[in-house]
């Protein structure tokens, strides 16, 4: 019998998920997280989940893990002393960026522009030259190298970057410059631009490959006392971390391409939200994970997640595949407030955070956050749990909205939807940006919502966006674990091919993607995949020739082989014309061609609740005063864990549970699935 | 005549009472819709100056034409008072010329499109766009023939014209206007980037006035507005006094010899207005360094400068148009007369940022900033490879953001809004031409307790046998320094050839013959510095020059001593203290602006110091002279 494990460290909790790969039965546990050390709290968990399941901890044979180390090394600005070496004249090619300054006309008075991650007293330069085609113009000069060298390794760096000029086309003296780093400073990790993101854009594919130096030595650390930790207990375990593009990669991968995990944690969220959705019959999603500061949002087409190419943490954007989250900073704990000149409403993107947090949390916060709101409104009865012993106050939460509720002269209850609604606005705004902008109708999609506040609000974006039903998934915590446990083992290879369609040939295309496939098979053959259980599929990027941007096309193994160009342009004048209302008879040019290779999916099955009848009042446990659409309301209050499969609540109703508290709405019902959703739909 | 709207549904909208929500959720709707009308643009256009650089302007207005969110301010009433012509559903309009607009584009390279929105037979509200075309044809590639004396040589120009007539495309005079320029397919393509982008607007504020109702979409835009003017005049009741205040700055040459041109500024208050008067510029130029400048764009200028510098929480469109007059006389540099050249209007228009600056901020020195980097230096390159194909090039150069209130100047950024570089492998896959040095330049950036941002110097290495053009400014004027801050360097554009002669470029020429292996370094300027150097922590000092962007030298400036060995700089305390103590005793005290010099200092030290010979004094016009005269 061999069991695989998903496991997913959150701020409060962590979630783990144990699947036996025979049966596709599972056990989940909930322990609390270890924010000093998290590995403290995986190895709980293992105990408790394997206590409950019966089984020894040995028989686990591969453990799933998403992470928020990466991500909290860039915001926290906590990672490695990274030296750079560039093409001479190129030396500040981060410092210069894009040259953008943010903020429109004018915006330049007020903006402070933050250091590069790679400090400029640690960048070197090398003589060398290579050309746009990748010829060599001038050779490396190998004994000014090792000079400028063995001066930044005397200044202690802790990781090493090489990214040169064109190196895209031609990698031959970045692997120059590793080899000579690796003898003059021995045991410093060295990232190389050619190898992280092959690339055109030298700014792009700079920073992208600095910030792979910059967090790796923090995730190298975790990585190997998780694995240590683990293999202590279960021999041959394997683990492996789930990619900001919702694949999962080996250890050493992770290691050794951090970059790939800055979206490591919310993807897990994606993914769970994937595989529970399916089980219920909708594989067209948008989701909405709103947490305590931000909320994330992403669309998901036939079951798979759109992907960009692109990540942004903080003010730090790279070139790495990641699932297409929007991030907002709108959460739970976004402070409301109405500045004095143009006394207009707005909320966030300053927040409360877990501490003081908002003033219903009675932990000394006074400003009003839309948590407060929420309380204010009866959405969140006093009686709600927020994931620990924590109880609302709601006093405080009213004379923290009556602020508002004064400045804008409205009375308590208004001002309090004033800032729900604005809220809930900006978090439309995230939504369309996923949906609605490229293309897509909100209406095709169902909604699902999970993160802390997610299920207050998803009913009311529901409507905004018209996407039904609105699926709030049973554990919306457990959630990423899932995602951890079922998600594929992913690798992809990619090269950047620029070619107008008349100057290349269907066999040069299929040659090179046939090439790609191979180097991203491997990977998976190190995992001991069988090929057979292996399957590909191809991405090109591409354009017309002049354009800057770059659309994404699937294809088909078979499509390659069978239509190959023709194909790719087809698709691709249908998508530009889909999103920008027109297509033009310019020539077409390929930009970059993409392998994708994965592993088989888990046949893991989502557990049924008990059949019952559409009658909910068995799960009613309180009734509460909910203030909507400017009226004062009765709700009933269910408990979640008492619902049945087949019971319908009607709105005004609010449903709690151990993590999170769901509102339905008059003029809606929410009717629970045999997986324990609640999906939610208007009655009228 | 004014134009005639026509509409098919009479019924007038009604002013309806709004809480504060909805109108709060409307501005976020109508922003966003106007951010989403760059990203469709960025994406679909084709030649770098809009895709890369985005030298693009959109926005959204009210039916009258008011813009409420957007840049550069509206120009659709004063389109709508001069268009003798009907406005019908489906209707596009294509212009370029400055004279036929008022000055809402200000030269015939860039190209608005205005488009009314109409919902159920009413004209609901209106999006426009212009953008930067690459080549608009005339007598030199890139159409910004320096030595231009009337805008007939400038390439095509295109009257307000219904491109789309009740939604079909009028392909005749697309092709007409296509037909006469140089790379007509990246014209076509952003052409219809443009349309893309205002359709996106369009689409957008339909939406909202169905989930809204028009009356309330209406009102909406309405209430922005008015909620705006009440922020503007609070502001401007605070920080604008009633005494007059007067500052100038120059454009140092117009590329014909002649040089400097003044721009002056006088502005005061009486009541809740604010005045600005621009008499006592110089008359119009024979040339083509004329900007045309538009009285609305102006305000919008000044309102933007006036929120960020002191409330950068204000969210600006044209709600405070009221509160403000311009007065500019006709005939001079800002204000030219039909039909003077415009096409090289980029540097004073850049000035007028500067301008704005000193006039705004000597009162407040506080928010006083420095000079920047006030132009966009153009780059060309054309020619034809060796494969017979054209080539050609259009770039925009940047430079030292200048020291202000909070913090130091970036180094080799834009001043323009979402403006961005070409990524130089971008130039080298596409271009026949090599980047062989992209570097800000150590020192250029002026001295201040906040440092101006450093110069760029781009060296572009030419691969094949061309021409190239330059257009730039700030070579003989200095971007001053303020509140004791010293000026940043000035540009300098060097040809270093590949027969080893070297040649000091003039900051605007045309039709530059180049050969493969050439190397132009083109330079650009600094920002000015910001309050005393002295004052500068030295550790920030030593930062900088361990960083590569100050020298051991420059940090002298600053009274700081540097030590240097093995690549690293530490401090010398006791020598930094002394020299700090020197230089406090050395000068009278720290100016409130410093330019460098007197324009006859600077013209006096002009060809030792830059390699070229000093401008003459303008010659006018004779009618321009005697105008500006009468106007005295």
């Amino acid at each position: 019998m061999s069991f695989r494990l998903g496991v997913d460290v959150g701020g409060t909790f962590t979630d783990l998920l144990l699947v036996n790969e025979a049966t596709g039965e599972f056990h989940t546990a909930k322990v609390p997280s270890t924010p000093n050390d998290s590995s403290i709290g995986v190895l709980n968990g293992i105990e408790r989940v394997t206590a409950s399941a019966g089984i020894e901890a040995a028989a686990i044979t591969h453990v799933m893990h998403g992470t928020t180390v990466a991500t909290n090394t860039v915001l926290t600005g906590s990672g490695a002393r990274v030296g750079l070496v560039t093409t001479r004249g190129y030396r500040q090619v981060l410092q210069i960026a894009r040259s953008f300054v943010p903020g429109g006309l004018g915006g330049w008075v007020i903006y402070n522009k933050s250091l590069p991650l790679a400090p400029l007293e640690l960048t070197i330069e090398a003589n060398e030259r290579i050309s746009a085609a990748g010829e060599v113009i001038e050779a490396l000069d190998e004994a000014a190298l090792r000079t400028s060298l063995q001066q930044l390794a005397g200044k202690h760096i802790e990781a090493l970057t090489v990214s040169l000029t064109n190196a895209y086309a031609n990698g031959a003296h970045e692997s120059e410059v590793r080899r000579i780093a690796h003898e003059v400073m021995p045991g410093i990790p060295v990232s190389i631009s050619s190898e992280v993101v092959p690339e055109m854009q030298e700014y792009e594919r700079t920073i992208t490959t600095v910030a792979n130096s910059y967090v790796r030595p923090k995730v190298e650390t975790y990585i190997d006392n998780l694995k240590n930790e683990l293999r202590a207990r279960m021999k041959d375990v394997q683990l492996h971390i789930l990619r900001s593009d919702g694949g999962l990669a080996s250890a050493a991968a992770a290691e050794q391409y951090p970059v790939n995990l800055l979206m490591s944690g919310p993807a897990g969220g994606v993914s769970g939200a994937i595989w529970i959705a399916r089980q219920a019959g909708f594989p067209d999603l948008l989701t909405l994970d709103m947490g305590g500061t931000s909320t994330d949002v992403a669309l998901v087409q036939n079951g798979e997640a759109q992907l960009r190419r692109e990540t942004t943490v903080g003010d730090v954007t790279v070139r790495a595949s990641s699932v297409d989250i929007r991030t907002v900073g709108a959460g739970g704990g976004s402070i409301a407030h109405v500045p004095e000149l143009t006394r207009a409403l707005r909320v966030g993107p300053q927040s409360a955070g877990a501490d003081p947090g908002p003033a219903a949390y009675g932990k000394g916060g006074t400003e009003p956050t839309v948590t407060d709101a929420n309380v204010v409104l009866g959405f969140l009865p006093s009686s709600a749990k927020l994931g620990g012993d924590m109880t609302l106050d709601g006093d405080q939460a009213a004379a923290a909205v009556q602020t508002v509720a004064d400045a804008l002269d409205l009375p308590l209850k208004r001002a309090a939807s004033g800032i729900v609604d604005i809220v809930n606005e900006n978090m439309f705004g995230a939504l369309r940006l996923v949906s609605v902008e490229q293309g897509y109708d909100p209406r095709d999609f169902a909604l699902i919502a999970f993160g802390g506040a997610g299920p207050l609000h998803a009913n009311a974006l529901g409507k905004l966006m018209g996407s039904w039903p609105v699926i709030i998934p049973p554990g919306p915590g457990v959630l990423c674990a899932y995602g951890d446990a079922t998600t594929r083992i992913r690798d992809e290879a990619s090269r950047t091919f620029i070619r107008r369609f008349p100057d290349t040939s269907n066999d040069e295309v299929r040659g090179i993607l046939r090439e790609l496939a191979a180097s991203a098979a491997s990977a998976l053959d190190e995992e001991d995949i069988p090929r057979e259980q292996q399957s590909v599929h191809y991405q090109v990027d591409i354009r017309y020739h002049g354009q800057g941007l770059l659309l994404t096309i699937d294809i088909s193994a078979d499509e390659l082989e069978n239509k190959g160009l023709d194909a790719i342009g087809e698709q691709f004048d249908r998508m530009h014309e889909q999103l920008f209302t027109f297509a033009l008879s310019a020539d077409k040019e390929l930009v970059n061609l993409r392998a994708v290779v994965q592993g088989e999916a888990t046949r893991v099955r989502a557990p049924t609740l008990e059949r019952g009848g559409p009658d909910p009042a068995a799960a009613a446990i309180g009734r509460q005063e909910m203030f909507v659409a400017d009226s004062d309301r009765q709700a009933t209050i269910y408990d979640r864990a008492k619902l049945q499969s087949g019971n319908v609540i009607d709105g005004p109703a609010i449903v709690t549970e151990m993590d999170s508290t769901s509102v339905i709405l008059p003029g809606h019902a929410g009717s629970v699935d045999d997986f324990g959703n609640i999906l939610i739909r208007p009655t009228e | 005549m004014p134009a005639k709207i026509i509409q098919t549904n009479p019924r007038p909208f009604n002013r309806v009472d709004l809480d504060p929500i909805t109108l709060d959720i409307i501005e976020n709707a109508l922003r966003n819709a106007r951010y989403e009308m760059d990203a469709v643009l960025f994406r679909t256009a084709m030649s770098p100056g809009i895709r890369e650089q985005h030298d693009e302007f959109p926005m959204i207005a009210n039916l009258d034409g008011k813009m409420v969110v957007g840049q550069f301010g509206s120009f659709i009433w004063g389109f709508q008072q001069g268009f003798d012509g009907t406005i019908e559903e489906g209707d596009v309009f294509l212009t370029n010329d400055p004279y036929a607009c008022n000055g809402a584009v200000s030269h015939i390279n860039d190209w608005l499109i205005l488009m009314p929105i109409y919902k159920d037979g009413r004209l609901i509200s209106w999006a426009a766009m212009f953008g930067h075309m690459t080549d608009v044809g005339g007598k030199v590639p890139g159409s910004l023939p320096t030595d231009a004396t009337q805008i007939f040589e400038e390439g095509i120009r295109v009257p307000p014209t219904k491109i789309y007539r009740k939604g079909e495309l009028q392909e005749e005079i697309l092709e007409l206007i296509l037909h006469n320029c140089r790379l007509p397919h990246w014209n076509r393509s952003d052409f219809n980037a443009i349309i893309a982008a205002c359709r996106t607007a369009a689409k957008r504020c339909i939406e909202l006035a169905e989930r809204f109702g028009d009356d309330v979409l209406y009102s909406a835009m309405d209430e922005l507005l008015e909620r705006n003017k009440r922020a503007m005049g609070q502001l401007i009741l605070n920080t604008v006094p009633e005494k007059k205040q007067y500052f100038e700055d120059f454009i140092c040459d117009d590329g014909m010899g002649m040089g400097p041109y003044k721009i002056a500024c006088s502005m005061w208050r009486e009541g809740e207005k604010v005045i600005f008067d621009f008499a006592g510029t110089d008359p119009q130029s024979i040339g083509s360094v004329n900007f045309f400048l538009n009285e609305e764009m102006f305000k919008m200028f000044a309102g933007v400068y006036m929120i960020m510098v002191f409330d950068p929480q204000i969210l600006f469109n044209d709600g405070f148009y009221d509160l403000m007059e311009v007065r500019i006389p006709e005939g001079t540099l800002l204000k030219p007369r039909f039909p003077a050249a415009l096409s090289c209007r980029t540097h004073a228009l850049g000035r007028i940022f500067d301008v704005l600056g000193g006039l705004l901020g000597q009162g407040n020195p506080d928010f006083l900033t420095a000079a920047g980097f006030s132009d966009s230096p153009h780059f060309m390159y054309s020619g034809y490879d060796k494969n017979g194909e054209w080539y050609q090039l259009y770039q925009i150069g940047f430079g030292g953001i200048p020291g202000k209130p909070s913090g130091d100047g970036p180094d080799g950024h834009s001043l323009w809004p979402s403006f961005t570089n070409v990524p130089n492998e971008f130039l080298e896959s596409y271009f026949p031409l090599r980047i062989d040095i992209y570097e800000t330049i150590p020192d250029s950036g002026g001295a201040g307790l906040h440092r101006g941002g450093n110069a760029l110097r781009v060296g572009y290495r030419f691969l094949e046998p061309g021409t190239i053009s330059i257009h730039d400014d700030r070579w003989l004027t200095y971007p001053w320094g303020v509140n004791g801050g010293s000026p940043g360097a000035r540009s300098r554009k060097l040809l270093m050839r590949a027969d080893g002669s070297e040649e000091i470029l003039s900051s605007k020429c045309d039709n530059v013959a180049v050969a493969a292996g050439d190397l132009l370094y083109f330079d650009t300027w600094g920002g000015g510095g910001w309050g005393d150097p002295l004052q500068r922590p030295a550790e920030q000092v030593l930062f900088d020059v361990n960083a590569g962007l100050v020298t051991a030298e420059g940090a002298r400036r600053y009274g700081v001593v540097v030590i240097e060995a093995n690549g690293n700089a530490t401090l010398d305390a006791t020598a930094t203290e002394a020299l700090r103590e020197e230089l406090a005793q050395q000068r009278s005290e720290c100016l409130l602006f410093d330019f460098g010099g007197s324009i006859d200092e600077l013209k006096q030290r002009c060809a030792a110091e830059t390699g070229l010979t000093a401008p003459t004094a303008p010659v006018f016009q004779k009618w321009a002279t005697i105008a500006q005269t009468e106007a005295k």
